[in-house]
């Protein structure tokens, strides 16, 4: 009995948390995953599935029980009854939790970050209705299907990331090979780290998609004055005493950086997007889902 | 020539950190916007454009450096025209002329005076303070700088000036005392001798303002114009308003004509003119220049400008007889330059216009009722002069038939039948001539010329009392004019015609000068010293040292004596014989502070005097403009770093959003104002010019408005302060009005709006604040003063203390005393109405039907109801409990007013309750 209060406590108060910060981030996926329609996607060839694919007459050796009568009684042939081939395959999601995501230029705008996990939320449910395996580049929680799943992603999106870092570190070991993955950063940081991702993920032959989400701010530095530019955990600082001087020179960095995150994509055959978070995020969850079925159709 | 200084120099040595801050300033440029951005790995290796600008722009500097300039010298004290304090040793000794032409700015001085007080409490020194026109008695005492603070209020210029002597208290000062000498600025006999004593006995300081000096004459009359002459010492061109202020038809105070009084460039003295119908020339009873202060810008009028309202009774028959014969002719003539006259052949006419004299010439024939309506109007002070003629002759002769004559109230002096004749052709002797004028007569003094001769007279029966009643008469001893008094009027006798038929008295200046005599005419000029001799002449008002009238009472007469060489310029008036009104047995006599010769030479005092005008170059501490300086150039210095920063335009458009919503606020605030006082009862109270008597005001009526709220049916909302020059008034059932010694005087628009609001039914509450000190000068205080100036353009009812049984003792709590913070002050109210009976079996008369207009106390009852936000009481009333009861006894007079104002005197009406059970029972 002594151990069990504690315990029971816990799990009362992580349980608490957990529905604290849940339903918000549920419920918003949720209602942006009903402008996707769901549904399996045919492989194009009889396999397992649920969907109609073709008839067939018996071949030698094949098992009785697959014959469908209902076709055989129409004629002297015995005919067998062939599904689509309906395949599930795993979908990695991470999601950039470094402290520079979370940065928003005006209150009233949801943080890169909060964009990007509705994002990756709403993603997921729509995967998951679909049948698809979706997961975190995390072994503990590796892609799989129901509606469980849900929960548990929805948990692990919600939890505060690791606030120390600039960007977070992608790690796809645990990632099933095979499967497609979905980063969501802004690119604006230490590049190599997301190459080695790519190299990794080309060896293990995973396809994916790198979303870059961006705050309008970023793209247009709209300061001007003398300016103490600080990164957002602080580390890094940076003074001018006229901001607007130096408006056209980042513009072109930032264009060379996108380029560069391009190239990187187009190299392994992944897709690239640019998303920002004054743009409603329903476009981007549709572009995201077909994106996917393409990348997931090749 | 104006000086600067500093309290504490030593700062200024601060000022030479300046440059070292300079170079500080220089090496910081402005502090950078802090902005957190994720960007930053892209922006890390970018280099501006221009190193250069990394310094703080030298402008900024500038103005940064002027900033800090302008603080170290307003902390350093900086005083324009520093004043030269007095050494502060040994006894200090102030002395006041307070004389008429001190009046002009006694705040003022009185100011000087509380600040070498002030110094002379900070240093410790012994005080004393001596005004010249009310030098003390006996030896002169130094006492502790409180003492003569606490007595400052009661110290008042005086209509007189300084005794010209020695003052004996000199003898009296000790050797090494300090003088300060507030002087008047005039000069005077037996000053420096003054001076030089005090000088003896250690430094003179004197401090004398640069005004001048203003005294009015008193006005003469020329039959046409009133003319008013001003002098003065010196001065640039001046433009005053003279006002002639007396009654008007309904007795309130008020001005009743303005001229323009111009004094040129250099000039020292002005006139100014009024032309006034004689209706209202006759009701002034003062000259006072408008906003000025003292007994010299202030000048009585008594009789010398009235002109007397003469009824001539006309002959009643129509018959057209020649001018010259008319009875009535030379009266015309004589009277005619200095009388208003009235001529009507109805006697009602004529009484219905108010005259002073009634002429009635040889006109023997009165009804019995106009007899008696003659009587009553004598009896009432009025002055009826008849002359004889035939037909009074013949009548006389009728009345007299047998027995003792009919004593005719209309006659002085009983009359023989007939007449007699003398000097005629059918008589025996010359015309007779007058004998000279008795000494107890009106006339005497008169020349008596040689050939005014006397034909044909009336015959005056004789008796013991006919001496007396004879003011003048013939050679042989007959009586010419006879005099008798009726009530506290009197009927004058000429025994001969008014016309040239039986003396040609009538066509000599003699009858001019007698008319004068008789006060039927008004008098030529001051009365000489002779005819004053013996007389007596009784102080009605006088006037005291700032200008103002003050009734007086159980005052002894004055001899004639000691006012001829007053009134003849001869002596200035003194304590023994103050400025004022006295009045005689019949005339009226105005001594004024100043006239014609009053001198005014400015003051020359000797070489080496430490002479303090203090008027143009009053100390004037720059400080606090340096602060503002400062505040502005350290607000530029913001701007333009926010423009350094590129953060100009933003803080701009906020500013300008914030400035936007602002008059959409108050688009209509009177509308609002007016609309929340009708809503709900709001009392309100009368802006003082006090801040802070005013917010006492305000939280007093909060109080009391709380505890009707909490007690009564009575809700009110909250108090507002109106002005009452330009606040609707009628909105407000109650104002209080709480009355200082500098309260504004309502303007003459604000006084209509006032007593439009008294009539309709509203209430003031004057409440002078001051029953303590009231208390120990004896009920005037300068408070009350200002009290009288404001409400003698009001339409105040007669007051009395209020009484025991006075309806607002019980309009909702029964009440015996009616304290504020103070206790004791006198209530006053409405009057009753004198014949207010007792009502059978009540313990109150049946009062006055209405509710006083006034309610004038000096118990400071905001101070006892004053709340603050919470309601909780402001200010302390008594101690302990007993202050508590009486704040709660205070909450309760506020309480039964409000309820009086509100519900009027329906409580009285218990009168009625006992009649009324009386009718239900039937």
């Amino acid at each position: 009995m002594s151990t069990a209060a504690p315990y029971g406590a816990d799990l009362r108060r992580e349980g608490e948390a957990l529905s604290g910060a849940l339903p918000p981030l549920l419920v918003a996926a949720e209602h942006l995953a009903q402008s996707v329609l769901p549904g399996a996607h045919g492989r194009r060839r009889a396999g397992p599935g649920a969907e109609f694919w073709q008839f067939r007459p018996l071949g030698p050796g094949e098992g009785v029980a697959r014959i469908d009568w209902r076709r055989s009684g129409r004629g002297d042939e015995l005919y067998l009854r062939e599904t689509e081939w309906q395949a599930a395959r795993a979908v990695t999601l991470w999601v950039d939790g470094g402290a520079a995501m979370s940065f928003t230029s005006t209150r009233e705008r949801e943080t890169k970050v909060a964009r990007a996990r509705l994002l990756a939320m709403a993603l997921a449910l729509v995967l998951l209705r679909g049948g698809e395996r979706v997961g975190l580049a995390e072994a503990s929680l590796a892609p799989r299907a129901g509606r469980a799943q849900a929960g548990l992603l929805a948990a692990a999106l919600a939890e505060e990331a690791e606030q120390g870092a600039e960007h977070g570190a992608i790690d796809l070991h645990a990632s099933p090979s095979g499967g497609h993955v979905v980063i969501f950063s802004d690119f604006l940081g230490d590049l190599s780290q997301i190459e080695g991702a790519l190299a990794l993920a080309a060896a293990r032959s995973m396809r994916g998609i790198l979303v870059q989400i961006l705050d309008p701010a970023e793209e247009a530095f709209p300061y001007d004055g003398r300016t103490r530019f600080e990164s957002m955990s602080g580390h890094l600082s940076y003074e001018t005493l006229r901001a607007g001087d130096l408006r056209t020179a980042y513009l072109a960095r930032l264009a060379a950086r996108k380029d560069h995150v391009q190239a990187m994509a187009r190299q392994s055959g992944w897709h690239t997007t640019t998303l920002h978070t004054d743009r409603p995020a329903a476009e981007g969850l549709l572009w995201l889902y077909q994106a996917l079925g393409e990348a997931r159709r090749r | 020539m104006s000086m600067l200084g500093f309290t504490t120099p030593v700062l200024l040595w601060a000022l030479l950190a300046l440059p070292i801050l300079w170079w500080l300033l220089r090496a910081v440029p402005p502090a950078p916007v802090r902005r957190r951005f994720p960007g930053i790995a892209l922006l890390l290796g970018l280099r501006d454009r221009d190193p250069e600008s990394q310094r703080t722009p030298w402008w900024l500097l500038l103005l940064r450096v002027a900033a800090l300039a302008a603080l170290i010298l307003a902390l350093a004290g900086p005083v324009l025209n520093p004043s030269r304090a007095l050494p502060g040793q040994g006894n200090l000794l102030i002395v006041l002329d307070a004389s008429w032409a001190s009046a002009r700015d006694w705040p003022r001085r009185l100011e000087r005076v509380s600040q070498a007080l002030d110094g002379a409490q900070r240093a410790g020194r012994p005080v004393a303070v001596v005004a010249l026109t009310d030098p003390p008695q006996g030896a002169i005492e130094f006492r502790a700088a409180e003492h003569w603070r606490e007595r400052l209020t009661g110290l008042t210029p005086r209509p007189w000036s300084p005794d010209t002597a020695m003052p004996d208290w000199v003898g009296t000062v000790p050797d090494g005392t300090e003088t300060l000498w507030l002087s008047d600025g005039l000069a005077r006999d037996g000053r420096n001798a003054l001076l030089s004593a005090l000088s003896d006995l250690g430094p003179v300081q004197i401090y004398q303002p640069d005004t001048p000096v203003i005294a009015l004459a008193p006005p003469s009359f020329d039959g046409q114009d009133v003319t008013v002459a001003a002098r003065r010492t010196q001065g640039p061109p001046l433009a005053l308003t003279l006002l002639a202020i007396g009654r008007d038809p309904a007795g309130a105070e008020r001005d009743l004509a303005r001229a323009d009084l111009v004094f040129d460039p250099g000039a020292q003295s002005a006139e100014a003119l009024f032309d006034l119908p004689p209706e209202l020339r006759n009701r002034i009873t003062r000259f006072q220049i408008e906003g000025a202060r003292g007994a010299g810008a202030v000048t009585l009028t008594d009789d010398s400008l009235r002109r007397r309202k003469v009824a001539l009774l006309t002959v009643r028959e129509g018959n057209e007889s020649l001018a010259l014969l008319s009875p009535l002719h030379y009266l015309r003539q004589a009277l005619e330059p200095s009388a208003d006259l009235v001529e009507s052949s109805s006697l009602d006419d004529l009484l219905l216009t108010g005259p002073d004299v009634i002429v009635l010439a040889d006109m023997p024939a009165m009804t019995e009722a106009e007899t008696q309506d003659l009587t009553d109007w004598v009896e009432a002070g009025g002055l009826l002069l008849r002359f004889a003629g035939p037909r009074m002759a013949g009548a006389g002769a009728s009345a007299s038939g047998f027995g003792a004559p009919q004593e005719d109230p209309l006659l002085p002096v009983p009359l023989r039948a007939g007449g007699r004749t003398v000097g005629g052709a059918m008589s025996w002797g010359d015309p007779r001539s007058l004998a000279p004028f008795p000494e107890d007569s009106p006339f005497a003094g008169l020349p008596v010329p040689e050939d005014v001769g006397i034909r044909a007279q009336v015959l005056a029966q004789p008796g013991p009392d006919l001496a007396s009643h004879t003011i003048a008469a013939l050679a042989d001893g007959t009586p010419l004019v006879t005099r008798a008094a009726r009530g506290s009027g009197q009927v004058v006798l000429f025994h001969v015609t008014a016309n040239a038929e039986w003396s040609n008295l009538p066509i000599s200046g003699l009858f001019v000068s007698m008319l004068e005599r008789l006060a039927i005419s008004t008098r030529g000029a001051v009365p000489e010293a002779g005819e004053l001799e013996g007389t007596h002449w009784q102080p009605e008002e006088e006037l005291d040292g700032l200008g103002l009238l003050q009734s007086t009472a159980n005052r002894p007469a004055v001899p004639g004596e000691d006012l001829a060489p007053v009134l003849a310029g001869e002596r200035a008036p003194g304590p023994d014989l103050p400025p004022g009104l006295y009045a005689g047995t019949a005339l009226r006599l105005a001594v004024n502070a100043t006239d014609a010769q009053t001198p005014l030479t400015p003051a020359q005092w000797p070489l080496g005097t430490n002479l303090e005008t203090g008027v143009e170059r009053p100390e004037v501490p720059l400080g606090g403009y340096l602060f503002a300086a400062a505040a502005a150039v350290l607000m530029l210095d913001a701007l333009a770093t926010l423009a350094l920063g590129g953060r100009l335009l933003r803080a701009a458009m906020l500013l300008l959003a914030l400035g936007l919503s602002v008059p959409r606020a108050e688009a209509q605030p009177v509308d609002t104002r007016i609309l929340e006082a009708t809503e709900s009862v709001v009392l309100a109270a009368v802006t003082s010019g006090n801040p802070q008597v005013d917010d006492v005001a305000l939280a007093g009526l909060r109080g009391l408005s709380l505890a009707l709220y909490q007690r009564s049916s009575v809700e009110p909302a909250l108090p507002m302060a109106v002005d009452v020059e330009t606040d609707e008034l009628s909105i407000f059932p109650f104002l209080y009005w709480p009355v200082t010694a500098e309260s504004p005087l309502p303007s003459a628009e604000a006084n209509d709006r006032l007593n439009r609001y008294l009539r309709s039914g509203g209430m003031i509450l004057f409440d002078t604040r001051d029953a303590d000190q009231a208390r120990l000068t004896g009920g005037m205080t300068s408070a009350g003063r200002r009290l009288q100036q404001i409400a003698a353009g009001l339409d105040i009812p007669p007051l009395e203390p209020l009484p025991e049984d006075h309806v607002l003792t019980r309009t909702f709590y029964l009440l015996a005393d009616y304290p504020g913070r103070w206790q004791g002050g006198t209530v006053w109210v409405e009057a009753a109405p004198p014949d207010a009976q007792r009502a059978e079996g009540m313990p109150f008369r049946n009062l006055n039907d209405g509710v006083t207009p006034v309610v004038i106390g000096s118990n400071d009852w905001a101070s006892a109801w004053a709340v603050d936000e919470q309601g909780t009481p402001l200010l302390q009333v008594g101690r302990g409990s007993t202050g508590e009861r009486q704040r709660e006894m205070a909450l309760r007079f506020g309480v039964n007013l409000i309820m009086h104002v509100l519900s009027g005197n329906y409580k009285s009406d218990q009168v009625h309750v006992p009649a009324l059970l009386e009718r239900l029972g039937q």
